[in-house]
């Protein structure tokens, strides 16, 4: 590692797995949620909280010694909102359809607990490049379960990934479907994406002893 | 009647927890006793009331396409609805402000009680939320946009308070070690928006009944106009024999 130093390197990796954002801290769990029917809307969703809190990440620790400290939320609901405004115009332009299967939950980018909680818990108290890193690390543990989740409910739920139809088409029935397989259509509903949270959140725990609750 | 049905929509059809996933994560954190579950959902069930009907006038009167126009004719082409979000999230942020220091001035026991869940909330994802849904579910009035507000909120109150008892009683069970706390918090959530998923046809369910009576007396009303165009046809053929003739 020539680039990052030992300890940089574990800002990145650490919320990947032992520190994930989401099944450890419990946080920007709403979106996670919502918008993981499709494979495709999870990866945009990932790459835009990326955006997002790698740059608002720097931002907030360039000025984390001119913010007074009693109206730091407002400063920081202002730089989120700016960025996420980015993002969902560079959405609209380049994506519509796309755009419009997130609907409001681009907007809700902005109260993602995520960002507010890196914010006040790294941005405030270090430098931009570890911030920078910092912000990268987490919203990728952030996008690596929205991925995971993403990847299960629309392989069981529709039998696509990204729109393609890995398991043979279910009209014509061809692939598994010649042999009697159906699609699983209750993963598309959302109750289904919080009980593969909560399997994921079970597998990580059974195989860290450390990590288990009282 | 309009109302009504928007009131026990967005309590239970569209429930904000269960349906929509918003504010879950003060959902999970503020949900092992039942006391502070309750302080959390009335501060949410105010401050929803008081900030849709608010982003709703903002919204109505500034940042819809065309809604400049009450300044002159020149502002009508005007579409600010890109700045809706800094808009809605800045007048979250100081409303809750502004009731902050307003029950600590003149309800010091409601502040206390709510005082600590205050400054949460405005980074509570149910509450923005509640208003960008208003704006995307283009709700008609002031006054729906309360009731949206109030309703939503009272949605929001009872997810957390059933959750809160749950988890209260879960603690008595044996639940797998590598479950316990947030895992079976997940699921049970599961489990509960499956039930919440009935109530989907709580407004739509009388519909199936009166339907066969509708198609019966449409095709009643079908085939009297039938009647009445053979006779007419009837009528028109025996007028033109007879000039004919």
């Amino acid at each position: 590692m020539g680039l990052l130093s030992k300890k940089d390197a574990n800002l990145i990796l650490d919320p990947l797995a032992d520190n994930n954002p989401i099944t450890i801290q419990v946080l920007g769990i709403c979106s996670a949620l919502a918008i993981t029917a499709e494979l495709k809307a999870s990866i945009v969703m990932a790459v835009s909280v990326l955006f997002v809190l790698g740059i608002g990440n720097v931002v907030i620790s360039l000025m984390r010694n001119i913010i007074p400290s009693k109206i730091r939320i407002i400063v920081q609901l202002v730089v989120v909102a700016a960025l996420v405004i980015i993002v969902d115009q560079v959405l609209k332009a380049y994506a519509y359809e796309l755009s419009k299967t997130l609907s409001v939950f681009v907007g809700l980018i902005i109260t993602n607990c995520i960002i507010m909680g890196r914010f006040e818990a790294f941005a405030l108290g270090n430098g931009p490049w570890r911030s920078f890193l910092d912000g990268i690390g987490n919203a990728a543990g952030y996008g690596l379960i929205l991925i995971i989740v993403g990847f299960f409910r629309e392989l069981l739920g529709s039998g696509t990934l990204l729109g393609f139809k890995v398991l043979g088409d279910p009209i014509e029935k061809t692939g598994l479907y010649a042999i009697g397989y159906e699609n699983n259509g209750f993963m598309l509903l959302s109750p289904m994406a919080l009980i593969v949270v909560g399997i994921i959140i079970w597998i990580q725990r059974s195989r860290n002893k450390a990590l288990i609750e009282d | 009647m309009e109302h009504i049905e928007l009131f026990f929509k967005s309590i239970f059809i569209d429930n904000m927890v269960f349906a929509t996933f918003l504010g879950m994560c003060s959902y999970l954190a503020v949900s092992k006793k039942v006391s502070t579950a309750v302080g959390l959902g009335a501060a949410v069930i105010f401050v929803l009331a008081i900030t849709v009907p608010l982003n709703w006038l903002l919204d109505q009167y500034l940042l819809q396409p065309g809604a400049l126009s009450w300044l002159g004719e020149e502002y009508a082409s005007y579409d600010l609805s890109f700045l809706s979000f800094i808009m809605f999230i800045a007048t979250i942020a100081t409303m809750v402000q502004l009731v902050e220091i307003i029950v600590e001035k003149f309800s010091p026991s409601l502040y206390n009680s709510l005082g600590i869940f205050l400054p949460l909330i405005a980074v509570n994802c149910a509450i923005l939320g509640g208003s960008l849904f208003m704006q995307s579910r283009e709700i008609a009035t002031l006054g729906l946009a309360l009731n949206y507000g109030i309703g939503s909120g009272i949605g929001w109150f009872l997810a957390i308070l059933a959750i809160a008892a749950i988890r209260e009683k879960i603690r008595y069970s044996n639940v797998p070690p590598a479950l316990r706390g947030l895992g079976i918090t997940f699921i049970i959530t599961g489990l509960m928006a499956i039930g919440f998923m009935s109530f989907g046809g709580m407004l739509t369910g009388g519909d199936e009944e009166a339907k066969p009576e509708e198609t019966s007396a449409a095709i009643e009303v079908i085939k009297e106009d039938i009647k009445k165009e053979d006779a007419k046809v009837k009528s028109d053929l025996e007028i033109a024999e007879n000039t004919n003739k």
